[in-house]
């Protein structure tokens, strides 16, 4: 599965449009990782825990997103976006999607 | 009893003041030494391939994200400069230096790519925060784009 934010495949034709596809996952931050991240809103600074989280979350909704592709048939998509939002207090869902499709 | 809470305060404000100054210029010397090792690698917004569209060998996406927290006495002086109204410095460096890494992260994860198009950056607020737009404690920034790999 090839993913592009681009229009096409560069070097490939697009042979047939499937549509949209999409992948989502709504991630609330561990009770650990939180204490860690309060002691380190004193000193500002990089939070590795939650940076690690939603990186996990994307690679997550990449990965249902890739699936549902699959399932059509699809061997790419193109025109990929993310979008991240804060649905509660702590809590982030982050959406993937895109446009699947076949290359030859 | 009632300084305890006076005298945890200025603590906590030395504290965010000294180490957290510290460590974003610390941040900054890391940031501007990657960007000057990357400078040949051309990142740009455009979606287009133009000229070497039959030398491309490889398309893919990558990206780079982290999330920075600001310190607690930017976050008493953030408080003060909003009061004031104007320039609020405070929150300049910290989403300077979220999207600054995310990119030079991007970068990374794009193991030499030749070019990296259509790069998009998005940044929202995180954490404790999440739904009060008034007190943005930490920022999450996204950069993505496609890592092309040419022949």
């Amino acid at each position: 599965m090839q993913l592009t934010n681009l229009q096409t495949i560069p070097g490939k034709d697009i042979v047939e449009h499937f549509g949209l596809v999409s992948g989502s996952t709504v991630r609330a931050k561990h009770v650990g990782k939180d204490i860690m991240a309060g002691f380190k809103n004193m000193v500002g600074g990089e939070l590795k825990g939650y940076t690690e989280l939603l990186n996990e979350a994307r690679d997550e909704a990449t990965a249902r997103m890739i699936q549902a592709a699959s399932a059509m048939g699809a061997n790419a998509v193109v025109n990929v976006r993310f979008s991240t939002s804060s649905v509660a207090q702590g809590a982030s869902e982050i959406y993937v999607y895109g446009t699947a499709v076949r290359v030859e | 009893m009632e300084y305890a809470n006076i005298i945890l305060f200025f603590a906590f404000l030395a504290l965010g003041y000294g180490v957290g100054t510290y460590l974003e210029k610390r941040h900054y010397r890391d940031i501007e030494a990657r960007e000057k090792a990357y400078l040949n690698i051309p990142i740009v917004t455009m979606e287009e391939t133009v000229g070497y569209e039959q030398e491309v060998a490889s398309a893919n996406l990558v990206s780079g994200s982290v999330v920075i927290s600001i310190d607690y006495f930017k976050r008493i002086l953030s408080g003060l400069q909003m009061f004031v109204g104007g320039r609020v410095t405070a929150y300049e460096t910290l989403v300077d230096r979220a999207r600054r890494e995310a990119i030079l992260r991007m970068i990374e994860n794009s193991h030499g790519a030749d070019i990296i198009e259509n790069v998009r950056v998005e940044t929202s607020a995180i954490g404790q925060s999440a739904n009060r737009k008034q007190a943005v404690g930490s920022v999450e920034a996204l950069a993505y784009g496609t890592a092309i790999k040419l022949r």
